[in-house]
Order: C-alpha cells, then sequence, then structure tokens
C-alpha cells in the first residue's frame, strides 16, 4: 500500500526502518524536515534523537555512538556536510560504519537553497583529509530516497564504511506515492568483515584500524558499482547523469528518439564506485557523451573522461557536458544541446 | 604509621615527561576506578595533544581517541550506546579550552551524563610548548616569545567557572598536582566526579593544574613551586559547583 | 613489617619525591638507569612508609608492602 511523502520524510522514514537507533543533526534548508520527522519518531519508537550544536558535533556524536555499537543516521546539506568531513575521515580510519545523507544545494559557500549537484566531486573523492572513498548512492526519486536510505545500514556494516546518500533540494521537497519496507532489527554488535564482532570498537583492538585501506577501497570499487542503461541498445550518444538531471534526461531521450536520433542514457546510481561497468555494457556503436548535471562545470564530466580512459573501446568518443547550474536541466535544454553536439558546433568538455 | 601502596590496575610504565602531571592524573584515576569497582567497565575518550598518550600509560586502555576538541561529543554518543559504562573525556587546556571550548561548554549546557578531566598545563604540551588560552600574562612559549600580551591574545580563559555556572552542571572543581596535599585532594574531585555519573547520571567537570616541565623550561621541582606563586593566581582551586552534598 | 620497594627503572629523575619526604630518607643514587636517569634510592632504616613519595610520584616507582 503506497503512502504519499516527502522525500526527506522517507529518507527519514528508510532510515528508521533500517535499524537507525540515534538520529544527531542541525537545521539546514533543504533538509530539515529530516531532522523534524525525527524528532518525534525517534522518540515514537523508543530511540535517541539529539539536536546538536553544529553539524560537526551530529557527526562526532554519531562518531563516538557507532564505535559503541549503536546504528546511527545523521543528515545535512552541502556546507553542513563539509563541517563533518572530519568526523567522516576518522570514521573511515577506524572502520566505523555509519549512514548520513547530503540532500544537496547549489553554490560554493553558503549557497542558495535551491538544489544542485555541486558536492559531486568533493563528496566521490573523500572530502576531508588523507585516503578514503565514501560509497555513495545517489537516488532520483522520493521511493529511492527511503530505499537507499534502508539498504545502507548493512552496506555500510558489510564494509565497515561510512555510506552516503547523495540527493539534491528538489527531490527532498518533492511528495511522490512511496512503498515502505518492513523493519529491519537495531543491531547492536556489528560483525567486521573479519567476522570480528565487534560490542565495542576500542582502537587498540580495531583489527581494520587503517592497516587494509587501500584493499578495501580496491574491493568496494569493485563490488558497488550501480547503473541503470536506458534505451541504450543501438545508441550512439549516451546522456550521463545522475539524480533529477537523469529523470528530465530519460524525457529528453523519449522524445529524441521520437525523432529518430540514436540517443540513450547512462543514469548513475552509485557516484563512488563510479559506474565503469555500466560503459563496458554500452554497445560499440557510442561516437558521444553527454553528461546533463546541476552544476557550473564539469564534475561528473571528470569522471567519465577517466570512463573513457578506462573502457578501450570507447577511447576516442567525445566527452561533453551540459551544465544547467542551479536548476535541474529542462527536456528542451537537453535536446537544444544533443542537436548542438551533432551540428559541431560544441566544445568538448568544460 | 605505615601504608601499603601499589600501583593501581591496568597501569603500566610510560613516556610522559619527567616530573609531568599527566602520570600524576592516570595513577588517580586509576585507583579511583579500582576502588568503585569500574576498572573493567569504562571508556576513556582522551583528546588530542599529551592526553592521547593516555595508550602509554595503560595494559588494557579501554579508549576511544578522539579528534582535536571533540572528545566531549564523542563521549556524549558513547555514552547513549553504553549507558551503564562509565565515560569520561581526559583532554588538556588546548584541547577543551581553545579549539573544544564549544564542544565542552555544550557538553556542560546539557548537562550529559559524562564526567571531562582537563589537565591544564597552561600551554599546548605535546606540539612543543606553544601558547594557550590558558597561558599567564607575560609567560614566555613558543608563539609568545615576548612572553603572553593580554592586548593581543586575552587573559587567562576559565571555562570552568563558565560551566560551573550551568545548572545542568552537577559538579565543577579544580585541583593541582603539585603537593601531597593537592594530589590528596585532586583524588576526592575525581573520585566524586565520577560517582556522580555512576549515581545519579550527572555531569561533572574536574580541572587539574599540571606541571610541564619541558615546555616551562623549568626543573620540575621548580614547576611545582610556579604553580602555587602564579597560575593559582589566574586558576583559584577548589569546588565551584556541587559543594553542598 | 613494611618495605619500600623502588622500581628504579621506572625513574625520571624529578625529584619530587626527595622534596617531599617527611624524613629525608630519599636522595639521587649515583647510577643510572637504562634511560640515564640518576633514579632514586632510600636510608630505609629512616623511612617511616607514610606513602608521600608514592603520592607525589607521576611515574609509580614506589611501592610499600604490608
Amino acid at each position: 500500500m503506497k503512502k504519499l511523502m516527502k522525500g526527506n520524510e522517507a529518507l527519514a522514514e528508510g532510515a528508521v526502518r533500517g535499524g537507525a537507533m540515534l538520529f544527531a543533526g542541525y537545521p539546514i534548508t533543504p533538509q530539515s524536515e529530516v531532522m523534524e520527522y525525527l524528532s518525534w519518531r525517534m522518540p515514537e519508537l523508543g530511540r535517541f534523537f539529539q539536536q546538536t550544536e553544529s553539524e560537526t558535533a551530529a557527526m562526532f556524536t554519531v562518531y563516538g555512538a557507532r564505535q559503541a555499537g549503536m546504528r546511527t543516521f545523521t543528515s545535512s546539506s552541502a556546507v553542513g556536510i563539509s563541517l563533518m568531513q572530519e568526523a567522516i575521515s576518522g570514521m573511515c580510519a577506524k572502520s566505523i560504519p555509519g549512514v548520513f545523507a547530503n540532500v544537496q544545494r547549489c553554490g560554493p559557500g553558503l549557497g542558495f537553497a535551491l538544489e544542485g549537484q555541486g558536492d559531486y566531486l568533493r563528496d566521490t573523492r573523500g572530502g576531508g583529509n588523507g585516503d578514503y572513498r565514501v560509497i555513495i548512492l545517489a537516488p532520483n526519486s522520493v521511493q529511492e530516497m527511503m530505499d537507499f536510505a534502508y539498504e545502507a545500514f548493512e552496506l555500510s556494516e558489510k564494509w565497515r564504511n561510512p555510506v552516503e546518500i547523495l540527493s539534491e533540494g528538489k527531490i527532498g521537497q518533492m511528495m511522490e506515492p512511496v512503498e515502505l519496507p518492513e523493519f529491519k532489527p537495531t543491531a547492536r554488535a556489528i560483525d567486521g568483515m573479519d567476522g570480528v564482532p565487534a560490542e565495542v570498537l576500542l582502537d587498540h583492538e580495531n583489527p581494520n584500524f587503517v592497516k587494509n585501506l587501500g584493499d578495501k577501497i580496491a574491493a568496494m570499487e569493485e563490488a558497488e558499482q550501480r547503473w541503470e542503461l536506458y534505451r541504450c541498445e543501438d545508441a550512439e550518444t549516451i546522456f550521463v547523469a545522475f539524480g533529477l538531471p537523469s529523470r528530465t534526461s530519460r524525457g529528453a531521450v523519449d522524445k529524441l528518439r521520437e525523432n529518430g536520433e540514436k540517443v540513450g542514457l547512462l543514469r548513475v546510481i552509485s557516484a563512488w564506485p563510479f559506474p565503469r561497468k555500466g560503459f563496458e555494457a554500452l554497445p560499440d556503436t557510442v561516437r558521444n557523451f553527454i553528461t546533463v548535471e546541476s552544476c557550473v562545470a564539469g564534475q561528473v564530466l571528470e569522471d567519465v573522461l577517466i570512463a573513457t580512459k578506462r573502457v578501450t573501446k570507447f577511447h576516442d568518443a567525445k566527452v561533453y557536458g551540459l551544465y544547467s547550474g542551479a536548476v535541474a536541466a529542462k527536456v528542451g535544454q537537453i535536446m537544444e544541446k544533443y542537436y548542438a553536439v551533432q551540428n559541431g558546433n560544441c566544445k568538448e568538455g568544460f | 604509621m605505615a601504608v601499603a601502596k601499589k600501583r593501581p590496575t591496568l597501569t603500566k610504565d610510560h613516556g610522559f615527561c619527567a616530573g609531568c602531571g599527566h602520570g600524576l592524573f592516570i595513577r588517580l584515576l586509576h585507583e579511583v576506578l579500582d576502588e568503585t569497582g569500574y576498572a573493567g567497565n569504562f571508556i576513556c575518550v582522551d583528546g588530542v595533544g599529551c592526553s592521547s598518550n593516555y595508550f602509554m600509560a595503560t595494559t588494557k586502555g579501554s579508549a576511544i581517541e578522539s579528534h582535536h576538541g571533540k572528545a566531549p561529543t564523542i563521549a556524549r554518543g558513547v555514552k547513549l550506546a553504553r549507558p551503564e559504562t562509565l565515560v569520561f573525556t581526559y583532554q588538556g587546556d588546548g584541547d577543551a579550552y581553545v579549539i573544544g571550548l564549544s564542544e565542552t561548554l555544550n557538553a556542560a549546557h546539557f548537562g550529559a551524563p559524562i564526567t571531562t578531566f582537563v589537565i591544564n598545563n597552561n600551554n599546548y604540551g605535546m606540539t612543543g610548548g606553544q601558547m594557550s588560552w590558558t597561558t599567564l600574562p607575560g609567560q614566555k612559549t613558543t608563539t609568545s616569545p615576548g612572553g603572553r600580551n593580554p592586548e593581543q591574545t586575552g587573559l587567562p580563559i576559565d571555562p570552568l567557572q563558565m560551566a560551573a555556572r550551568f545548572d545542568a552542571v552537577a559538579y565543577a572543581a579544580r585541583g593541582a598536582l603539585n603537593s601531597p596535599r593537592n594530589i590528596n585532594m585532586a583524588k576526592k574531585y575525581i573520585r566524586k566526579a565520577i560517582e556522580l555519573q555512576i549515581r545519579d547520571g550527572k555531569y561533572a567537570i574536574v580541572e587539574l593544574l599540571s606541571p610541564c616541565p619541558t615546555d616551562w623550561n623549568m626543573a620540575p621541582v621548580k614547576a611545582i613551586e610556579w604553580i602555587d606563586q602564579e597560575v593559582t593566581k589566574y586558576y583559584p582551586l577548589g569546588e565551584f559547583k556541587g559543594t553542598e552534598e | 613489617m613494611s618495605k619500600l620497594i623502588i622500581n628504579t627503572e621506572s625513574c625520571k629523575a624529578c625529584g619530587y619525591c626527595i622534596k617531599f619526604c617527611p624524613r629525608q630518607v630519599l636522595h639521587f643514587s649515583e647510577n643510572m638507569n637504562s634511560q640515564s636517569y640518576t633514579y632514586v634510592e632510600a636510608d630505609e632504616e629512616n623511612c617511616i612508609y607514610c606513602g608521600t613519595c608514592y603520592t607525589v610520584c607521576p611515574d609509580m616507582v614506589f611501592e610499600i608492602t604490608e
């Protein structure tokens, strides 16, 4: 039975059903509803809710609670996630699982409470100090806001590594019908990858402390790639997008196909690890890639350029970018970009 | 009158400088842990600085290393997950009163069910003796070579007395690790703070003035005198909150 | 009968015990431990086993038996 829910609230309920025992957070548009919802939902279920003095404090509270065995969830947006980077880097160093969401807004600095995808490079390369990566799932619907939050806990405990839900303001603010999954247990003990049950992960007893971080990153990169191909069978041009722009790109593919154009969409679902395998699954007919991104300079573009290097059949493919700034590109805009590329008056890259 | 004395459980030789007060705090702490029966059920969230060497001084250090200034916030998370465990922070003056001032005062404001111990040696010791907000006026450090100038960097900060004014703070006291009498008094403060957490789940903060011969460029016996002569002028000893019991 | 045990290897020659010993029982020895500290020694016959040395020692050098 479906329920009409707001994206931010679906994200929160997904975390609750995924087993979150503690939420710590700080108000920030466009995702304050996550915290507002949990401020009554968590106590209602006999769980813990804490508004903290800053996003930094929020992430360090869950850092402590998680290391002491409690499943935790927190969420913020853009600049708030910048304040959390030190703790995220710390969690990766100590192999502490954890789930957090970044409901992006646009712009550097304080930014605007619209939407945007300008945090892509920061989050996919790990925004804090040192070598680490965070597994990142990018929803493009209210249902996926719930589903990704729901499954993120076990995913983060499987790898003993934080998992991020990378969303956008509009997805958090819009309402769509949602199917509610069953409640998962709020497991206290966490089983490490190496089977070491860790009620409390004390530092000097922690077998994974930094030692095999490189192997873990390589293993995650290989195992956790996710994507979706749409109408790519004989395509010569592939749109690459995640989140909201992937929905308007889908619309553009349908329209262009009606005009007889050979186009398809590769939707990025795991922003990290970037779905290189999705590129391998594309037909040899592909000549051009066009990324559709809500930012002002190519970010997903860089990963597509890298993918064309790693996938031999696309060594000579051309890569273009449509950067729509703070608002997701409209179907018309995407079609215009396509024809500009076809007519040869469009520069590659930035 | 003979008194049997033996080092408390879980402690071992450590690498703190000669005459450093941290070794004294760790011994007193573990004496209290043994006496209250919590030696097997505690988690120390130690800050960044000399206190991060807590591992060095304990055999089975039940500790989580914090990020700089974040110990109280992490400890609050740990306590949520382990309410029956004694959870306390062990920090220096730079960690708790400078970079972590907000975290310290927020934990005190919330009356979080944790205990905070601050070893105040009036400088950033671990990194080689830089100025801290607790450095005394005129005190030379590697970043106040001409002596601290209050016009530029303010007077010594006293967050302990700020916290003592918060309703939710059950106990706030300052001792000194520089004489038999003060050391025994410090142990009472530590014990009282820990009992408040165990018995009533209350927040307490205990600051201990600590000699730092290496970074004060003084002989240890001179350093402990300097605390009485100079430091206590800005950092008076005693119980500032919770003395009624 | 109590006994004063000095773990000379742990001593860092800070001198606190010497300063506060009520009977001036303690003094620096001529020899050094493996860390090159001139550790403390006691004229145990004057010791009253009051434990002050244990109290002020940052390195847990002293032990006093029953």
